[in-house]
């Protein structure tokens, strides 16, 4: 028992350093805790689900103008005035997703490449037209239902935290390893008899206490605030978010393994980071992107980490439904670790 | 095992770095318990040999032995039994010194505790303060601290004191005294004379990758033939060195720009002459200096140029 202790105790000891060095770090709790947490009050206000809103349309103000305004207001429609020069301008910044010409017959200008514009079209049309006299044929039964998990923050939420995970793996790790290079630090600790293996797995494992926390309070502020639930187990949550870590602390340290200045390091992270914020469905989805891309798409572990969390938060799947993902992380956690052991540059 | 074998051993050990011979053919043996010092200026390759022997570089060709035990063979039985201070070393700032020695503590199987470290090095006040917070002499005597870390046998320094005041430098030395006299083997390379006639029992003085001498400190200031250095210039300077080599105890004479030195054995027979010369040739002095021979004085000789270059 006493060998065992002593055998892990540089592990230990390595590992508790580099918590206590980032906590005292304050830009880096910043951006590990307070960043997403800023993002997802911002995006969540921005994209809020307000209910069932009037729709808008504007009419023109010309010869015929009253009339039209007074039907679509006893419609339910909230009514704009639109000065006739002003038409264009009044659909592209968003005033009226339609504006009604009023003539025999009326004119309606929208925009055929927005679903807004599309849908306030057909509604300001039945709307004039029953009131020319149309009547309707029966009288459907409407039933609105609300989908949980449906809404954009609901999407939103655990892509950002798929984000954050990558974000905090790649940085946490890469740059302290560079900044120990360049002090030189790493020469010293190789001349005592440190296992190089503790170091790197230090590295890793210290990422495990932070990223508890990153997880509770992104996901704890979007449930209280935003009303997100996790519908999954919150154990294959943990399960799935431990696994996105690992995976990006081995790329970070990949990422890291050679370059010797922090310009370096933060070029190559950016240059690994990029594509996947844009590829991988953090704010909008990946399925936007043509089929060609997608396989290249889904082999990225930000897009495996974003859908697993998204199937266990949004949907409750269980984890025979992941393995695809599990199995992709898993791969680039391994590989680069790998990598990294053959490749590291120590002095 | 190999308690007895000679502290350093290394044969024709060769170190390029691209087209530049960083060492070259260096032979050094370093006995138990002494303090030995590598001396030479900047880029004379004392880093380079000091961190081939602590296995940290390759040497291109010879042998290696330290401790009786091969880089190539033993690198992490060796590793437990040394000590190692690097020149640049920026241990992490935002640990506490207790929390640095715990940590490099832990990677040793036997040493002392950190309390004792920090008695050693005297940083005891200093304990719980960040690594950013200390001085200069502070942050080096961590340094030499993490070293002592598992109660090694030899210890490396390279250029320990480099930019340190003389106290600071002096509470170093005396952390390092305390080490030899309790039976440790020091390896030191330094810049400063003083440093290693304070400290070293025996030195190897270094140039441009080679050993140029060695010996005791006093053995090779007695190989100059000369105890002592009269330092002078002149204002108009038309004087024959063949001259000055002439005046009774001249062993040498050196020109540096405008300033001669001769080295002398006899000091109060060399002064009165030379003055004498100076009188007879109108030639008036502008500045007049005598000094004890030192390491200094040595390396000088051996080259014909200073050790440091400022």
């Amino acid at each position: 028992m006493l060998r065992r202790a002593s055998r892990f105790r540089p592990l230990v000891e390595l590992t508790r350093s580099r918590f206590r060095e980032f906590w005292r770090e304050p830009e880096a709790v910043f951006w590990v805790f307070a960043f997403p947490v800023i993002m997802t009050c911002a995006l969540g206000i921005a994209f809020r689900t307000r209910g069932e809103e009037p729709v808008i349309a504007g009419v023109v103000e010309l010869a015929g103008v009253d009339g039209i305004v007074e039907t679509l207001t006893r419609a339910g429609f909230t009514v704009r005035r639109v000065a006739p020069d002003d038409v264009e301008r009044a659909l592209r910044d968003g005033r009226a997703p339609v504006v009604v010409v009023p003539g025999t017959p009326p004119v309606y200008r929208y925009d055929r490449a927005r679903a807004e514009s599309q849908v306030a079209r057909l509604a300001v049309d039945a709307a004039l037209q029953r009131a020319a006299g149309r009547t309707d044929t029966f009288t459907p039964v409407q039933q609105p239902i609300e989908v949980v998990g449906s809404r954009y923050i609901d999407w939103l939420v655990p892509g950002l935290l798929g984000m954050n995970i990558m974000g905090t793996g790649m940085w946490g790790v890469g740059f302290s390893i560079v900044q120990a290079r360049q002090k030189k630090l790493l020469k010293r600790l190789i001349a005592t008899p440190m296992s190089k293996a503790d170091y790197l797995l230090s590295i890793v494992l210290s990422r495990l206490a932070t990223l508890t926390l990153e997880v509770v309070i992104i996901i704890g502020f979007a449930s209280v605030f935003f009303d997100v639930a996790v519908h999954g187990s919150v154990g294959l949550l943990a399960a799935v978010a431990l696994l996105g870590a690992m995976s990006f602390g081995g790329l970070g340290l990949f990422v890291a393994s050679r370059a010797r200045t922090i310009e370096a390091v933060s070029g190559l992270m950016n240059l690994v980071m990029l594509p996947m914020w844009v590829l991988s469905g953090v704010f909008f989805a990946s399925s936007n992107f043509p089929d060609a891309m997608q396989p290249f798409i889904r082999i990225l572990p930000l897009t495996a980490l974003n859908d697993a969390l998204r199937a266990v938060v949004n949907e409750g799947v269980g984890v025979e439904a992941l393995i695809p993902q599990i199995g992709t992380l898993g791969l680039w956690g391994v590989v680069s670790f790998a990598l990294t052991v053959k490749l590291f540059r120590w002095q | 095992m190999s308690r007895t074998a000679p502290a350093l051993s290394c044969v024709g050990v060769v170190k390029h770095y691209g087209s530049v011979l960083a060492v070259d053919g260096l032979d050094l043996h370093v006995h138990r318990g002494e303090c030995f010092g590598l001396l030479g200026p900047n880029g004379a390759g004392k880093t380079t040999t000091i961190e081939i022997l602590e296995g940290l570089l390759q040497p291109d060709r010879g042998e290696v032995e330290v401790l009786g035990q091969r880089w190539d063979r033993d690198a992490t039985a060796l590793r437990v039994r040394l000590g190692i201070q690097l020149q640049e070393t920026q241990l992490a700032e935002k640990l506490t010194v207790a929390e640095t020695l715990r940590l490099f503590r832990s990677f040793y199987p036997h040493g002392p505790t950190v309390g004792e470290l920090l008695d050693t090095v005297e940083l005891g006040s200093k304990r719980d303060a960040w690594v950013s917070k200390l001085s200069g002499g502070q942050k080096q005597r961590l340094s030499v601290a993490c070293a002592l870390a598992g109660s090694p046998e030899l210890l490396f320094l390279d250029e320990p004191t480099t930019g340190l005041d003389p106290q600071s430098r002096r509470q170093l030395w005396e952390v390092l005294e305390r080490f030899r006299a309790a039976g440790g083997t020091i390896l030191i390379t330094t810049h400063y004379m003083d440093e290693a006639h304070e400290l070293c029992n025996r030195v190897g003085i270094m140039d441009q990758g080679k050993l140029i001498a060695l010996g005791t400190p006093r053995e090779l200031v007695a190989s100059l033939g000369a105890e002592h250095v009269v330092e002078f210039a002149v204002a108009e300077d038309d004087i024959d060195d063949a001259l000055l080599s002439a005046l009774p105890g001249v062993r040498d004479v050196r020109r540096d720009q405008a300033r001669l030195h001769l080295s002398t054995s006899e000091l109060h027979l060399t002064v009165p002459a030379l003055l004498d010369v100076l009188r007879q040739r109108d030639a008036s002095l502008s500045q007049l200096g005598t000094h004890s021979a030192t390491l200094e004085d040595v390396f000088v000789t051996l080259t014909g140029r200073q050790l440091r270059d400022e």
